[in-house]
């Protein structure tokens, strides 16, 4: 199971992976993030095999995944280590993975092609949270968090 | 210049239908308990039970001489649709960024 999505910029293509891989922290929704302290940044790091995580304003670390493929300025992928209670679960067969491609239409513009596929993956967990209908952890969280990004 | 994709965007997106789901997600609710507790009519739960379960989010069940709705327990169609907008809102941001940062001479 996968959500695709497709988002055409106007910049060269690499500008547009830089602005995605470097440039993490400045774009990355900060309500979006599971760590437990307030998020300060969000981290992607320029290399296969490196991190991707949350600082917290209490300077605390929380990892979201790894960089699976690093490949400037064509395409990244990274894996992404949710867990039902949406935190870190450090199993790789129950994480995601979420695909960016980078193509250039033109000097000045370029189309970028995101996948977020296997969360299936994060299915047992899930499956507990599904059930769990009350507290933060269950679909009250869920569906707060959803009404927030609808609702932006 | 940013275009996305708008389908999709899962039957959550309606409000009336999010509170419909959120009643389910207390229990098992047959239609005349939701319409009791909601705004809005029999039919009109009906017809967003019927979306939801079309979505994958709840399955029904008779019991007796009752059909009672619970939320489909697997929940993927549910960690899709809020997915989706996840990107939805992190691609926007990400647009708007590429096109206010200043681009560095190569």
């Amino acid at each position: 199971m996968s959500v695709v999505k497709t988002v055409t910029v106007k910049a060269g293509q690499q500008h547009a992976f830089k602005v995605f891989t470097a440039g993490f922290a400045t774009w990355w929704p900060s309500s979006h993030h599971i760590g437990k302290a307030d998020m300060a940044e969000a981290i992607l790091e320029q290399r296969e095999g490196g991190r991707w995580y949350e600082r917290g304003v209490d300077g605390s670390e929380c990892d979201w995944g790894s960089v699976l493929v690093y490949d400037p300025p064509n395409r990244v992928v990274v894996s992404w280590h949710l867990n039902g209670e949406w935190a870190y679960d450090p199993d790789p067969a129950r994480a995601s993975e979420v695909e960016v491609r980078f193509i250039a239409e033109g000097p000045d513009v370029t189309r970028v092609e995101l996948e977020h596929r296997h969360f299936e993956r994060h299915g047992d967990n899930w499956e507990a949270v599904a059930t769990g209908v009350n507290g933060d952890g269950g679909w009250a969280g869920i569906l707060r968090g959803y009404a927030e990004v609808a609702g932006a | 210049m940013a275009t996305y994709r708008t389908d999709g965007l899962g039957a959550l997106g309606d409000p009336t239908r999010r509170a419909v789901f959120e009643l389910v997600a207390t229990g098992p609710k047959a239609v005349g308990e939701l319409a009791r507790e909601l705004p809005i009519s029999r039919p009109a739960v009906s017809q967003h039970l019927k979306v939801l379960k079309e979505a994958g989010l709840v399955i029904d069940d008779a019991v007796g001489t009752r059909r009672l709705y619970r939320v489909d327990p697997s929940g993927v169609a549910a960690l899709r649709a809020y997915l989706d907008l996840v990107w939805d809102r992190a691609l926007a941001a990400y647009a708007a960024a590429v096109e206010n940062t200043p681009e560095e001479p190569s």
